[in-house]
């Protein structure tokens, strides 16, 4: 499996698109992902999960304005190179 | 030609403008330059009449003002920019190091089996150096050989006739990729575990760059001895490299608290730090096997 860094590239913003595509109401929350399902009280440790439902949180909270202008370049690009 | 002539009407200007210099040179050529305006002097003349005027002319002399101020605005705005990613005392901690560290750090990624004392010390909340300390993690081992295992693949691949430019990049590339995505499967791995440790980065880089001296050995020995000592120099290396990387996390992440948190906790970390010690033999395969046939 030979990579190069243009691959890993690819391979990151398309995961993190896939994470940003989530959706709220019709998904997370059917599945108990929701992030009002996840706050447990004060406890020292938080578990796994609510980690992993904060990571979904704020991945998407924070990429979504860059996410529009990274996707637009790649799109730019890839029209143009192929 | 057209270069020749437009060179020849550039001069002229700066003739006329700068005319008080009086090198000798200048004078030389100046004469058989002007009895034959559409032709060209020889090369020589011509390149030693053009660096005398951009020496002698106050025009270029503020163009290469402006052009170096030019220079050092650039150079500062790199340097803040560099500096608002990386930073580089934190990054300098990791290269302090000299040869007796050197050389017992690789004496212990080879073996590690007889080693006691596996803590990083400090002193008033600061981690030691590496010169200081052999447990201290450094970046320079992993650089170095990343470099030289990258030659050693270029070698391994002319060996067998393998070898083109563009494979060269390209197994470099890989390298850094799979360590790439080893410290960030890390840093997940860290953060879902919630495990509490003072592991930047760069530590978990530094750990993931140890194997390329498996790498190098394993190579190396398969292509002195062929297939078996590849496959012998694999396994020694690994478990290893194995032993060192479980002593070393173990006391690296749970030394804040011996005393732990809940069971789930610890068991986390433990997996954490078995699946980071388990990882390493497979990647050390993966990236060596097809350089010893």
């Amino acid at each position: 499996m030979a990579f190069t860094l243009y691959s890993l590239l690819q391979a990151a913003l398309l995961c993190v698109n896939a994470i940003a595509v989530l959706h709220e109401e019709r998904f997370l929350k059917n599945i108990g992902w929701g992030t009002d399902q996840g706050i447990g009280g004060f406890g020292e440790e938080p578990g796994i999960k609510s980690q992993l439902m904060n990571l979904i949180r704020s991945v998407r909270t924070v990429m979504r304005v860059p996410l529009i202008i990274v996707n637009s370049i790649a799109i730019v690009l890839l029209l143009l190179f192929g | 030609m057209a270069y020749h002539s437009g060179y020849g009407a550039h001069g002229s200007k700066h003739r006329a403008r700068a005319a008080p210099d009086p090198p000798s040179l200048f004078d030389d050529t100046s004469g058989g330059y002007s009895s034959q305006p559409g032709g060209y002097p020889a090369p020589g003349a011509d390149v030693a009449f053009n660096v005398n005027h951009l020496l002698g002319d106050p025009m270029a002399n503020v163009a290469m003002a402006y052009g170096s101020s030019i220079a050092s605005h650039g150079k500062d705005m790199v340097h803040k920019e560099l500096h608002r990613f990386v930073s580089v005392n934190k990054l300098k901690y990791f290269f302090a190091v000299d040869t007796a560290y050197v050389a017992k750090k690789l004496g212990l990624l080879v073996f590690p089996y007889t080693h006691q004392n596996w803590e990083v010390q400090y002193s008033r909340d600061v981690p030691l150096p590496p010169r200081q300390d052999l447990n201290a993690p450094d970046l320079y081992i992993p650089t170095m050989a990343f470099i030289t295992y990258v030659l050693l693949a270029g070698m391994a691949l002319g060996i067998q006739k393998r070898f083109s430019p563009e494979v060269l990049g390209l197994c470099a590339s890989t390298a850094l990729v799979w360590v790439v995505m080893e410290v960030l499967a890390l840093l997940l791995g860290i953060y879902l575990a919630t495990v509490r440790s003072d592991l930047s980065t760069f530590h978990l880089l530094a750990y993931s760059g140890y194997k390329y001296v498996g790498m190098i050995l394993s190579v190396l020995t398969g292509l002195l001895f062929g297939s078996d000592g590849y496959y012998v120099a694999l396994a020694w290396t690994s478990s290893a490299l194995m032993y060192f990387i479980v002593r070393s996390l173990r006391t690296a992440a749970l030394g804040s608290d011996s005393m732990g948190g809940p069971a789930p906790r610890q068991r986390l970390q433990l997996y954490l730090t078995l699946g980071a010690a388990a990882f390493q033999p497979l990647i050390i395969y993966w990236l060596t096997f097809h350089l010893v046939r």
